[in-house]
């Protein structure tokens, strides 16, 4: 992270987003926001609220119950000289548009030996503990950075969630873009009041350490923090870092930090099995094999669907505590 | 300029329209003749999906679209792009998966794009290109550009929510866009009356959406009432539904030869020898003195040369490099 402005506010994460939707919609007339509610309702999660006084309601769109439709409008609209940003209220309506995503906008540069381009962001929710069950609590990240032609961003603060916004609305590719929707609240953090983007491909370590590498994402990031916090306080140095982008990946920056300190857990708020965990402990032991002192662990959403009851909700995401007590097994100290 | 009446619109057709519409359909004909020939000599890779018999409907439609207007096709799209306004070289040179196809052969025969004819590519998903049309036309609207985008697909798109989706957003937000639905009475290998439930034209009506059910033969017509409704949506007066009745002559793909098994040999031989679009154009041209045997000739003939060295030319087009094979994924 740069060095910041003395004077710099403190935004949510929710925020965050927003400046980076209005600053990018004042920028450029071509972008355009649809979705569900988005326009007096601001979303169903009020992170939009005040963006249709300001752009109109020709420029933040309120759409019916339809996703796969405006998924497709967005998609054709990007392909004709617009960059619009759909919104879809939840993760998982993702398969709902899947074919729009992964059949159509990320395989039509390719199909068409590079002719049209489709500048497309889609920004979806993720994350467990809202009580919400099965159908509104899933982190599908791994979905999207599966398919060739997509790029996926899980921003996990403020600061990052704005540059990566901006640097989404600006990719001639699509984007799926998923905001923690827990973390709109609650995780605030330093965001400057100017015009910066981060690139997407560019991991960031959040903590320095010495001992572990803790590779986290979107969520996990602040309990990857947390335990490290905890693990200082018995001596074990953790360093977290934040890949940011699925893909594309910052293999080179996850590799050395782990050539560094030897040893490595991957958490990740998606589901365990066959996900972004798998993938990324891949990575690190194809390239830092002999440096490691013992196999990359993973931690991941239980394989099981997002339950109701909070007590059944809260045993299927990596906590603090958990990393904290796998991380003691694997230093043995 | 000598004009003639359509058999039934009131609007006269130039005569160089009326031969334009013959020639375009003579071309796609021998177009795909051609597909057919390479695909039994086992030149093409993969399989191709033909237009032959539904003609009129691409021309009619494109005839009346500007070129910078745009148009979504479907698997069985080479009629689309070549009246959209594609050189058959270069779609030649894609169906062969070479490297001076349309897609640099990373397309192939469902996937030809081009946007230097508005072309915004065929789709291999039943009904996938519906919301790239009506995003298309969104676009149009919001840029103030009044470009119309056409989106074809066949009777089995009908199966499909996101079309309905899609024509509610479009009449809901006056979009000009054109849904033309090419019904040639089989989804694959399927009576379309057996996927079907009630009325295709009612559907569209539901949401408030123009619509017209049109002889999918009769190029004449189809340019007519197309025309009329691309320049009601250019206006900015909204979508439009149209029902092209017409007929698949060969089978759903080049492969698909022994066919009796779902439809008659006699009906396929009934719209091949009573309803085809270009004999139907033709002998209506020379009935009302617009051209003689010999003008139809000689277009043909010239035609024939223009499809043999096309074809030529894709055949000895070299395949790309495999290390191109990762180029173009991202822009």
């Amino acid at each position: 992270m740069p060095e910041l402005a003395t004077a710099v506010r403190e935004l949510s994460f929710g925020e965050a987003i927003k400046e980076a939707i209005a600053e990018e919609m004042r920028r450029d007339p071509t972008v355009v926001l649809m979705g569900e509610d988005v326009a007096e309702a601001g979303t169903t999660f009020k992170v939009l609220t005040g963006l249709v006084d300001e752009f109109g309601k020709d420029r933040i769109i309120d759409t019916p119950i339809s996703e796969a439709g405006f998924t497709g409008i967005g998609v054709g609209a990007a392909m004709t000289g617009m960059r619009p940003i759909v919104d879809i209220m939840f993760g998982d309506f993702l398969m709902i548009i899947m074919d729009q995503v992964a059949n159509q906008a990320a395989k039509i540069h390719y199909m068409s030996g590079g002719k049209w381009k489709v500048p497309l962001v889609i920004r979806a929710t993720m994350g467990a503990t809202r009580r919400s069950a099965a159908q509104h609590s899933q982190s599908l990240h791994a979905w999207p950075s599966h398919i060739p032609g997509l790029k996926v961003v899980v921003p996990s603060t403020p600061y990052d969630a704005k540059g990566l916004f901006k640097a989404a609305v600006r990719e001639d590719n699509p984007v799926v873009i998923f905001e923690h929707k827990i973390s709109y609240r609650k995780v605030k953090g330093p965001v400057p009041d100017e015009d910066y983007v981060i690139p997407l491909g560019v991991a960031d370590v959040k903590r320095q350490g010495t001992d572990i590498t803790l590779i986290a994402l979107s969520s996990m990031v602040q309990v990857a923090l947390g335990a490290a916090k905890m693990l200082e306080e018995v001596g074990i140095s953790a360093e977290v870092v934040d890949p940011r982008t699925t893909w594309p990946l910052d293999e080179k920056t996850l590799v050395e930090s782990v050539k560094k300190t030897s040893r490595c857990i991957v958490i990740d708020e998606g589901y365990f099995r066959y996900g972004v965990t798998g993938e990324l402990a891949s990575v690190i032991q194809e390239q830092a094999f002999f440096d490691l002192d013992g196999p990359v662990r993973r931690l991941g959403a239980m394989h099981v669907p997002i339950p109701f009851s909070p007590p059944l909700e809260d045993a299927t995401v990596p906590t603090e505590r958990q990393v904290f007590d796998l991380v003691r097994q694997m230093v043995n100290r | 300029m000598s004009t003639a009446a359509t058999s039934k619109a009131a609007t006269p057709i130039p005569t160089d329209t009326l031969l334009r519409l013959y020639r375009q359909m003579v071309a796609i004909r021998l177009f795909e003749e051609r597909v057919n020939d390479l695909y039994t000599r086992a030149l093409m890779p993969g399989l191709a999906h033909l237009y032959i018999g539904e003609e009129a409907i691409a021309v009619g439609v494109c005839e009346g679209l500007r070129r910078d207007d745009y148009i979504t096709s479907t698997h069985r799209g080479h009629g689309h792009c070549l009246a959209k306004g594609a050189s058959p070289d270069l779609m030649f040179a894609e169906l062969l998966g070479k490297e001076a196809g349309y897609c640099k052969g990373k397309g192939g025969s469902m996937h030809i794009a081009d946007p230097s004819t508005g072309n915004l590519g065929a789709n291999a998903i039943v009904g996938g290109s519906a919301g790239i049309a009506t995003g298309a036309a969104f676009a149009s609207k919001y840029l103030k550009q009044d470009r119309v985008a056409v989106c074809f697909f066949g009777e089995g798109a009908l199966g499909q929510g996101l079309l309905y989706e899609e024509l509610n957003l479009a009449q809901l937000w006056k979009l000009p866009v054109i849904f033309a639905c090419e019904n040639n009475g089989y989804n694959e290998y399927t009576h379309f009356s057996e996927s079907t439930a009630g009325d295709v034209i009612l559907r569209a009506q539901a949401f408030g959406i123009a619509t017209e059910t049109i002889d999918g033969q009769n190029v004449r017509d189809v340019h007519a009432a197309a025309s009329k409704y691309i320049e009601r949506a250019r206006k900015g007066d909204g979508p439009a539904f149209l029902q092209f009745k017409t007929y698949r002559y060969h089978g759903h793909h080049v492969g698909d030869i022994a066919r009796a098994y779902y439809r008659p040999k006699a009906e396929e031989q009934e719209w091949v020898t009573q309803r085809d679009p270009i004999t139907l154009h033709g002998q209506w041209m020379m009935d009302n003195g617009i051209a003689d045997r010999a003008q139809l000739d000689a277009i043909q003939q010239a035609l024939i040369e223009e499809m043999d060295a096309a074809m030529q030319f894709a055949i000895d087009a070299p395949y790309p490099d495999p290390s191109k094979v990762d180029q173009d994924i991202y822009a």
